[in-house]
């Protein structure tokens, strides 16, 4: 009697584990609808949006009251807003796959992936009023554009950072060389920032002092660049002590010592130096990577008058002057510099300037150097070369 | 038994109740014993199939898909690279051997702290002491795991707790990395070793070592030969917690681990990092394949009959 019950239970469950894999098999083979397309005209807002952004995107006030660009939106239009921090582009590209999200702050690396896949929709600009005050050079970019449509409004780019400590990094550092030097004397003590694209660090690093390896973009690598690229990264990795995607946590270890040299943002400096730690950031000789982040719209947003609403109301000077002042970047137009002081720091509007940042970018087969007589090497050739560098 | 019918009217006299469909359900149930039993069982049997074998099985079909590296898209076309890659790749078996090493070594640190300590709870201390020992132990459990592996992150740094304990002898903190880790590790997972152990001590009478003692055996061969027999199902139970909790683990290595990479961290980085859902699959099984070699072992002592 046992033994038949048990078999037949066994046979329940086998039954309810086929239909599970075969539901499964039916979302997992959905094709995706021919191009989504862009809202002709505003309705009235739906009370809520939510956003996923990098960390400093969305302040509300509760970490500086200063620095609130929430509240005032939320009393303006009546929508609520929540929002979700991450810590690299690859993250923020698996999250937008849950359709959780109406708006996302996507860099480079992340909006060409985005775009491709249809999480997010083509942006109709001339319902965003502060679109036309934003620098030329941030608009229609390979980034932010696709077959021709705009993807959304361009939010601010920034370069990514040397940071040490200043009591125990000396000489002071002026070339990335201080992170790949083999001999470095401060070997266990040095970050990295952990995702498949700081590859492109290594290989801006190889671009200026291998010149024979012929590199014209670190985002556009053959297979003997990227083998050139993951061996000086190999040799990093017996200095790196840990490598960094949560951007609190690098702060601690500089803070406590275990890290006193490697990337960092320019909001990790300002929170270190308000914390009156020994901390400096330079840019260093060869140049750096960067972002340039774009504020984009998911394709099944449930709340698309809302999610039009924040671009406008980050497009807005006022408030981009705020939010880029707080995460440490250049603002998207000339008017958001009557906000702030600092933007000769920031070079912001100097578009030779921005031109020598090399913004983050999905590296795709066709070399995005122009070259066509080798194939390069996509981003899932790097993410196996992350694995393997960090063994 | 037979003598009992539902249907009998009451003594007191004609309820409203006694034609209510609810009554003739229970009714029949009490008459058909194996009908009682189905239904009692497949709420739980569904759950089980539900949560165990369907996600078991859509991780394993999974394992033979591809993903659009591009798009991130899963492509369903059955092919076997994934699971050729983890295991052909050099990359798999490093990480796979440093895993394992890690599961075995903080699993024989945790038995080594736990048996003696549980012997020390069940055998010798006082009523009163023992009581005070089970709360101290439990009382990590109510923290979150989180919070306890932060704490290790400011155990272990520099100028931390552990610099200054080892600063009289000369030494300094481990840091953040695979050593720190292991510490991590095991101090996380103790509590369920040493349970497990304290249970099965407490149930070996003390006469038994008063008589091995009285026939002449020493502390050693009274251990050997009276008590290891009596607590090895104890002891495979806790090591099990250790191990298997381990060979999963890839949050405390995050935190504390520095650059190092487990099997858990590998499999984090492809389904949060990489969008490779079929590469991660893969990945998992084989921590999966160790815990069922680890399981079959252990059956074959014979340790699981006695659990």
């Amino acid at each position: 009697m046992r033994n038949a019950l048990t078999r037949r239970a066994g046979f329940a469950g086998l039954a309810i584990a086929s239909i599970v894999v075969l539901a499964g098999c039916g979302t997992g083979g959905g094709a995706t609808p021919e191009g989504p397309t862009a809202l002709t005209e505003l309705g009235d807002g739906e009370g809520a949006v939510s956003i996923l952004a990098w960390p400093g995107y969305v302040e509300d006030g509760s970490n500086y009251p200063e620095y609130d660009w929430v509240s005032g939106f939320e009393e303006e239009t009546g929508c609520v807003v929540t929002a979700k921090t991450y810590g690299t582009s690859d993250e923020a590209v698996s999250l937008m796959k849950s359709g959780d999200y109406d708006v996302v702050a996507a860099s480079g690396d992340a909006s060409l992936r985005l775009m491709a896949a249809g999480d997010v929709q083509p942006v109709n600009t001339d319902l965003i009023p502060s679109y036309a005050g934003i620098y030329d050079f941030l608009k229609n970019q390979s980034h932010n554009t696709y077959n021709d449509q705009s993807y959304g409004v361009p939010h601010g780019y920034g370069a990514n950072l040397l940071q040490y400590n200043t009591e125990v990094v000396s000489p002071a550092p002026t070339s990335w060389g201080a992170v790949f030097d083999a001999n470095s004397p401060y070997a266990g003590k040095v970050t990295a920032y952990d995702s498949p694209i700081y590859i492109a660090d290594a290989a801006l690093y190889l671009m200026k002092t291998q010149p024979d390896l012929g590199i014209k973009n670190p985002y556009a690598l053959d297979e003997t660049q990227l083998a050139a690229a993951v061996d000086l990264l190999k040799v990093q990795r017996g200095l790196v002590g840990e490598y960094w995607s949560d951007y609190l946590a690098q702060a601690q270890s500089f803070t406590t010592g275990d890290t006193v040299i490697g990337t960092s943002w320019q909001v990790i400096v300002g929170m270190l130096k308000a914390d009156n730690q020994p901390i400096e950031a330079i840019l260093p000789e060869e140049g750096a990577t960067g972002w340039s982040d774009t504020w984009m719209i998911s394709s099944t947003a449930a709340n698309v008058n809302c999610a039009y609403m924040w671009l406008e109301h980050m497009a807005n000077p006022e408030t981009n002057a705020l939010a880029t002042g707080y995460f440490g970047e250049a603002p998207s137009s000339d008017a958001a510099c009557e906000f702030r002081t600092d933007c000769a720091d920031y070079h912001a509007g100097d578009a030779e300037y921005a031109a020598q940042i090399w913004y983050w970018t999905t590296p795709v087969a066709e070399c995005l150097d122009g070259r066509t007589d080798v194939q390069c090497t996509d981003y899932a050739a790097w993410t196996q070369a992350w694995t393997e560098i960090k063994g | 038994m037979t003598t009992v019918s539902p249907s009998v009217p009451d003594r007191v006299g004609a309820s409203p109740v006694r034609d209510s469909p609810a009554r003739r359900g229970s009714a029949f149930l009490y008459r058909h014993a194996k009908v009682r039993l189905a239904l009692l069982l497949s709420a739980p049997l569904f759950w089980l199939g539900l949560v165990y074998i369907a996600a078991l099985v859509a991780l394993l079909i999974t394992a033979f898909w591809t993903v659009d590296s591009f798009t991130g898209k899963i492509i369903i076309e059955w092919n076997l690279a994934n699971i050729t890659k983890v295991l052909g790749d050099a990359l798999y078996h490093t990480v796979t051997l440093r895993t394992l090493g890690t599961a075995l070594v903080v699993t024989v640190i945790d038995l080594a702290i736990a048996i003696p300590f549980a012997f020390f709870m069940a055998k010798v201390a006082s009523r009163r002491a023992q009581r005070i020992l089970v709360v101290a132990i439990l009382m990590p459990l109510w923290a979150s795991y989180l919070v306890k592996a932060y704490a290790w992150r400011s155990i272990l740094a520099q100028g931390g707790i552990l610099d200054w304990l080892f600063a009289p002898i000369g030494q300094t903190s481990p840091g953040y990395g695979l050593e720190g880790a292991v510490i991590t590790l095991a101090y996380l997972w103790l509590p369920f070793v040493i349970l497990p152990i304290y249970t099965a001590l407490e149930r070996v009478p003390d006469s038994l070592l008063e008589a091995s003692a009285d026939l002449g055996g020493k502390t050693g061969r009274t251990f050997r030969h009276v008590i290891l027999p009596l607590i090895t199902p104890g002891i495979i139970a806790g090591s099990i917690f250790s191990f298997s909790l381990t060979l999963g683990d890839y949050i405390a290595v995050k935190i504390v681990g520095g650059a190092t990479q487990m099997l858990g961290s590998l499999v984090y980085a492809n389904v949060g990092v990489a969008n490779n859902l079929p590469l991660a699959a893969a990945i998992s099984l084989i921590p999966l394949a160790i815990i069922f070699v680890y399981l079959a072992v252990v059956r074959r002592t014979g340790a699981l009959e006695n659990l």
